[in-house]
């Protein structure tokens, strides 16, 4: 990718990735060839490794990134495990490929479509997102991904289609997360139509340059970056548009903690704890709790959607 | 060796020492040994690691009863005393990080927590219990306060109680170990229960204090 020199140095820039990722490939390459080799040799292998994709300024904030060892080795995905370095430890043999997306409902456009159909029309870009968990700690991430938006279109849904809904593999075989009933499996997830549409939702395939972690949700995933973490549904099988608003995993898991919207609110409390303040991850000892900001730090482009709604009745 | 000495000289330091464990394990994960870390957020792995001590300990503390009678051993109720202030020492080093490291001393937020918070409410109020709890287990006071010494000292039960609870409620949606806690907890108070349940009433009103089920022995 050609650049112009400029003094302003991406934080993502100074760990050049392919650095970074030759080792865990040799890695990983070493391990699939004496533990997982023999079984899947003659299987299709997934497009592992860089990804090509541009850079979006206009969506990333300035701030550093986490690191990508803090980003794929603590995160939520009750599906591998409810510990937040259980997707990391138990998501390794997970198939991510081939993989297909059925997509049904309110919409001209039907049917199950693999993951290249998916991803196909769509260039890839890079977009720099704080991430907001329920839990008040929060990353700064460099996801890779084109706009919900662009793929919702492509489908073309009825005026019907309120809510798009998404659907989590359900596969206890795999995910050992979904052989106790922490929360009504599948997972799924929502958007009102008009959230789905906006530019800033995101569907990703990648970060740092690299196809997606398996525990980060592998091969493709939802990024909304002004709600909390848990409305960014992960390893997304079903895409559906509905006219009635989605029954979605938390929310039917315990109503009164977790709303449909979750837009971040720091004027909001969690019933169990604070929202105004969190905690970004890498600090370490000395990290500081800062100021949680309404929809994340992305009010001026989403507070308009809900205009005239309680925010905390809608929460 | 008799008993007295094998208390003095081996099992109270081996249980001494046990109970440093686990600092010295968040230490050695601390300063990076053995390819260890506290992980991405080590405030909170600090947080979660010394609460959860300090209900294991004093779990353990409330088993020492259970064991001296089921196993018959009279003496064994000599450890007890030390690990009892182990769990308040950790339940307070437990409530400092969270004022110091997690919520940066901002009392404001603290009190706002505990009035506000149920799990902090009941974590505060289990901490609040044992101070009186330690400050009493001296042999001094325990012979000032007599017959009351026991009564007062039944509120660690409470405590525990508590404890229990706080970690329920602070569990965001996998329950199964404060479930495990809950569990052992409800058999440990459910023995002294029966036990008392059982014991024929004249009997029990001529106990002397060293013959109830959580009397006090010289340690």
């Amino acid at each position: 990718m050609a650049r112009s020199p400029s003094t302003k140095l991406l934080p993502s820039e100074i760990t050049p990735p392919e650095v970074f990722f030759s080792r865990r490939q040799a890695i990983a390459a070493a391990l699939a060839a004496g533990v997982v080799g023999l079984a899947h040799a003659d299987e299709p292998q997934p497009a592992a490794g860089k990804l090509q994709y541009s850079r979006n300024p206009q969506y990333s904030t300035k701030e550093t990134p986490n690191s990508f060892e803090d980003i794929t080795g603590y995160n939520n995905f009750y599906e591998f495990g409810t510990d937040k370095s259980d997707p990391k430890a138990n998501a390794q043999e997970f198939r991510a490929h081939p993989w297909s997306v059925t997509v049904d409902g309110e919409a001209e456009v039907k049917g199950t479509f693999t993951l290249e159909d998916i991803m196909k029309p769509h260039a890839l870009e890079e977009r720099i997102y704080r991430f907001r968990c329920v839990e008040a700690w929060s990353m700064v991430v460099p996801w890779l991904g084109f706009p919900l938006a662009d793929l919702v279109s492509r489908f073309k849904p009825t005026s019907k289609a309120r809510y798009v809904q998404f659907t989590t593999l359900y596969d206890p075989k795999q995910m050992p997360g979904q052989r106790f009933r922490v929360l009504d499996w599948p997972y799924v997830e929502g958007l009102r139509m008009d959230e789905a549409m906006h530019p800033l939702a995101m569907m990703v395939v990648g970060v740092y340059g690299q196809t997606l972690p398996n525990q980060n949700g592998a091969p493709l995933r939802l990024i909304v970056p002004w709600k909390y973490g848990f409305k960014s549904v992960k390893s997304i099988v079903k895409i559906s548009f509905v006219e009635r608003q989605p029954r979605t995993a938390w929310n039917v898991a315990t109503p009164h903690e977790y709303g449909f919207y979750a837009n971040v609110n720091p004027a909001v409390d969690h019933p169990r704890w604070s929202q105004a303040k969190e905690r970004r991850i890498g600090g370490g000892f000395l990290a500081k709790r800062i100021d949680t900001l309404p929809f994340n730090g992305y009010a001026n482009e989403v507070a308009s959607l809900y205009k005239g709604m309680d925010l905390t009745k809608f929460f | 060796m008799n008993v007295d000495q094998r208390y003095r000289w081996v099992y109270k330091p081996v249980v001494f020492v046990a109970c440093l464990v686990p600092i010295a394990l968040l230490l050695s994960r601390g300063f990076g040994l053995f390819g260890q870390s506290l992980g991405p957020d080590p405030i909170k792995f600090t947080l979660h690691w010394i609460g959860k001590t300090a209900l294991n300990i004093l779990m353990i503390t409330l088993l020492v009863t259970p064991v001296r009678y089921l196993a018959g051993w009279p003496h064994v109720v000599r450890i007890r005393r030390m690990l009892g202030l182990f769990a308040f020492t950790y339940a307070l080093l437990h409530f400092l990080v969270y004022i110091v490291l997690d919520q940066e001393l901002d009392f404001g937020g603290l009190l706002e927590d505990i009035a506000k918070r149920p799990y902090i409410t009941v974590g505060f109020a289990a901490l609040l219990i044992l101070i009186p709890l330690a400050i009493t287990s001296t042999n001094k006071m325990m012979r000032r306060l007599g017959r009351r010494w026991q009564t007062l000292h039944r509120w660690v039960y409470a405590a525990a109680i508590l404890g229990v609870v706080h970690y329920y409620w602070q569990v965001k949606r996998d329950v199964r170990e404060p479930l495990i806690y809950a569990g052992i907890l409800a058999i440990l108070l459910g023995y002294r229960l029966v036990r008392r349940l059982r014991k024929p009433k004249p009997a029990r009103a001529a106990t002397s204090p060293s013959g109830s089920a959580t009397a006090p022995e010289r340690t």
